[in-house]
């Protein structure tokens, strides 16, 4: 039982980690394109190793089932969303950033 | 345990504030939109860890039904912005 407490304790550390790593790279980088792959990435990474770490402090039970799900749920509708947006920045006619130019 | 659940609530807070910045500052509506979507990402996290903190499972459902509506909202408004009605 200690054992999986510290697993679930480095899990939720790592997942903490990913999640402030994305909300600066929102802040810092230059573009929306940046933007969106510093989002969509870390915040996937962030949620999956943050729940992953709850359902081992919680163990085999029903709340680790619905932790599961939202797992799934988070992995297979994050990037879809992220996906969705850039292809309407792509085709409302918002251009890359490039080395040189103003940040944006 | 539950210590690290209460730093977890603040770092996230925290957090949400970085993405406030960029959903004030933001040009143009698609930041604003990226930015709109970290933030009910990291929220998911937040009903979990109330539920854990507060010790009621109820919190759970909340979160995933939270995670649909924001699923759907960000999906329609992009298709909306992107065609011009949501079809």
């Amino acid at each position: 039982m200690h054992l999986l407490n510290t697993l679930a304790l480095i899990f939720i550390v790592i997942g903490l980690f990913f999640m402030v790593v994305g909300a600066v790279g929102l802040v810092r980088l230059p573009d929306f394109y940046t933007r969106a792959h510093a989002s969509g990435k870390c915040d996937t990474l962030g949620v999956g190793m943050m729940l992953i770490g709850f359902i081992l402090y919680e163990g085999v039970s029903q709340v680790a089932v619905k932790l599961l799900l939202l797992v799934i749920f988070t992995y297979i509708t994050l990037p879809t969303a992220i996906h969705a947006l850039v292809h309407f920045a792509r085709v409302c006619g918002v251009e890359p950033w490039k080395k040189g130019d103003a940040r944006r | 345990m539950i210590d690290i659940f209460y730093a977890s609530v603040i770092v996230l807070i925290l957090t949400i504030f970085l993405c406030l910045y960029r959903i004030l500052v933001g040009p143009g509506v698609e930041n604003r939109l990226i930015a709109v979507n970290t933030v009910g990402t990291k929220t998911i996290v937040l009903l979990v860890l109330v539920g854990f903190i507060l010790e009621r499972p109820i919190f759970l459902d909340i979160a995933i039904v939270y995670a649909m509506i924001n699923f759907i909202a960000t999906l329609a408004i992009a298709k909306y912005l992107g065609r011009g009605c949501i079809c």
